[in-house]
């Protein structure tokens, strides 16, 4: 008897709902579809064009316009680990400090937090170019006057990551629950030895998550470091925070602008490169989440 | 008589007055083996009013607790019964916008008054919360971090050991103490809490519905620790199940919410006596109602 009821023919849409799900699902596959093959096709060309190129020459040699079949990037490369290097310890403690301010010891009902608390919102979508104007007038010139080194092109960097570090961070922590802060609290440890003790080490995670990806945005810039006078043709490697430098995108802008084949070739291999080196920071950030994530 | 009264009728007989008491000793009841309770008091509120902003939470509440004895705070939703419990070791301070008035004394002294240390006022006046809420750390761990954070000068492995004796659960994780606590029982985490609570030596542990998240015989548990628990220190105890507060406490504070003359549901307290009175004989009429399950 139930039985009958529940047939097929009970329980049946009909062919007109079997036609709109269909549809709507191969909206959704096509829509799909066009984003990956637009970036399938980006990094196959990249591939195509630079893997030949991707050699020992391309990581252990410098720039050379009489022989660019066999030069490279280890200056650029030494100069990303250098400016990214400064920009993490600039930006690191300064914005889990904020942070840690905003979330835990902030007063939302003063108008000042709160208006730090929109402006930060708002950084993180200012250009980045805004930010490398900013350090060419304060930084490379007076006041600071350190000219266009190394060191000014952290600091550009560093400010335009502040603002994703310090909403991962506050992301992080909003994450522990209220109950640990109080259990913490009711056991008599101050505000203090409840961040140190309690939340900070809970929120490692969803930090290094978020601070992981905010360096590799950092890795990939170029407007700012090309105002600030990275420079786009050198030779040697960056001897300390006040030397001169290059870092990669600058140095794959660079070689953009030349025309010789061999020249074109350098370039896609340098993109290819820095595409390794995104995927495995961006690797070793979803690992980090996954390994270290903690479940209330 | 339903089961219901039935079970309320013998727990009161046997926590009752002194004549009662002997009539019922061979009552199986785990009152029964309570000496008599001092008189003293180890902390007093007098004319209480707690605001969250301008919002008037609690009103009026009177109460004194007696030392080595079990108080029990009862009352419906949005009583007002935990929002007092929190003033009582100034967590509620942790809240923007709270603010008390009146007095809170402990062994005389108001815990508000100027020259008092608030993170002093946790240590020795511990809390135990609803929802269990140990720290992802190791059992180990979970212990030591109020006599670490706290400055106690004592060997911590003894502490560990004497607390979690105290609370009953050291014989089944003596073997384990490096493991992370949540791999206990929610019942097991419970104790682990009282455990925490009790290893910072307070002389006054508040407890906050200690047993809504666990099962029946978790929750009976825990109630004979409270009672092995009162030899050493005074506890009280906010709870929606009223058998427990009949079948634990010596004294029971019931608490309502009034609507007061702006529409707005402001706690206060209607009746403050021996437990055996308030379930037996309650001088006030909203008592009886709610003992009876006529309301909340």
């Amino acid at each position: 008897m139930t039985a009958d009821v529940l047939s097929t023919r009970a329980l049946d849409g009909g062919p007109r709902r079997d036609a709109a799900s269909t549809v709507f699902l191969a909206a959704l596959w096509t829509c799909l579809a066009v984003a990956s093959l637009f970036l399938i096709f980006i990094l196959l060309t990249i591939i195509v064009n630079g893997a030949a190129r991707l050699d020992l020459n391309l990581i252990t040699g410098v720039p050379s316009t009489i022989r660019p079949e066999t030069s490279g990037v280890l200056p650029a490369i030494m100069g990303t680990l250098l400016v990214i290097g400064m920009t993490a310890v600039i930006a690191l403690p300064l914005g889990i400090a904020a942070a840690i301010y905003l979330e835990e010891y902030a007063d939302r009902t003063r108008w000042y937090n709160r208006m730090i608390e929109l402006n930060i919102q708002n950084l993180a979508a200012v250009p980045s170019i805004i930010f490398g104007i900013l350090v060419l007038a304060f930084v490379v010139r007076s006041p600071l006057n350190l000219g266009a080194v190394a060191l000014s092109g952290s600091i550009a960097l560093a400010l335009l990551i502040l603002p994703v570090i310090i909403i991962s961070t506050r992301e992080a922590l909003r994450a522990v629950p209220g109950e640990i802060r109080d259990g913490s609290l009711a056991v008599g440890a101050t505000q203090l030895q409840t961040v140190w003790h309690q939340l900070l080490p809970a929120a490692v995670p969803g930090i290094a998550t978020g601070s992981i990806l905010a360096i590799s945005r950092a890795i990939g810039e170029a407007a700012p470091l090309v105002l600030i006078g990275a420079t786009s043709f050198v030779t040697f490697n960056p001897d300390g925070p006040l030397s001169r430098y290059t870092v990669m995108p600058v140095q794959i802008f660079n070689f953009a602008t030349e025309s010789r084949e061999e020249f074109v070739a350098l370039t896609y291999a340098t993109i290819l490169l820095l595409i390794i080196i995104l995927l495995a920071m961006n690797g070793l950030a979803i690992f980090l989440r996954n390994r270290f994530q903690q479940r209330w | 008589m339903s089961s219901f009264e039935q079970t309320v009728s013998v727990t009161r007989s046997a926590s009752g007055p002194e004549e009662n008491r002997e009539v019922h000793v061979e009552v199986q009841d785990r009152r029964a083996v309570r000496a008599g309770v001092s008189a003293e008091p180890v902390m007093a509120v007098h004319n209480l009013h707690v605001y969250y902003g301008d919002f008037l939470a609690v009103r009026e509440v009177d109460l004194t607790f007696g030392a080595g004895a079990i108080t029990a705070l009862i009352g419906p939703s949005g009583c007002g019964k935990s929002t007092v419990l929190r003033c009582l070791n100034r967590m509620n301070d942790l809240v923007t916008g709270a603010r008390v008035e009146g007095s809170v004394t402990y062994h005389g002294v108001d815990i508000y008054g100027p020259q008092v240390d608030q993170i002093e006022v946790r240590r020795r006046i511990g809390m135990v919360f609803q929802k269990p809420n140990p720290f992802p750390k190791s059992i180990y761990d979970n212990i030591a971090y109020g006599p670490k954070v706290t400055g106690m000068k004592a060997n911590l492995d003894d502490v560990v050991e004497q607390a979690l004796r105290s609370a009953a659960l050291w014989d089944e994780v003596k073997d384990k103490l490096k493991q992370n606590a949540y791999g206990l029982s929610g019942g097991q985490q419970q104790r682990l809490c009282i455990a925490r609570a009790i290893a910072t030596r307070p002389d006054v542990i508040l407890m906050d519905e200690p047993c809504s998240a666990l099962d029946p015989i978790a929750t009976s548990k825990i109630e004979d620790l409270m009672l092995e628990l009162i030899k050493n220190f005074s506890i009280i105890i906010v709870t929606h199940n009223m058998q427990q507060a009949a079948r634990v406490s010596d004294k029971t504070a019931f608490f309502t919410a009034e609507v007061d003359d702006k529409g707005k549901r402001v706690g206060r307290l209607v009746e403050f006596d021996d437990t055996s009175k308030i379930f037996r004989n309650p001088a006030d009429e909203r008592t009886e109602g709610y003992i009876a399950g006529r309301f909340g």
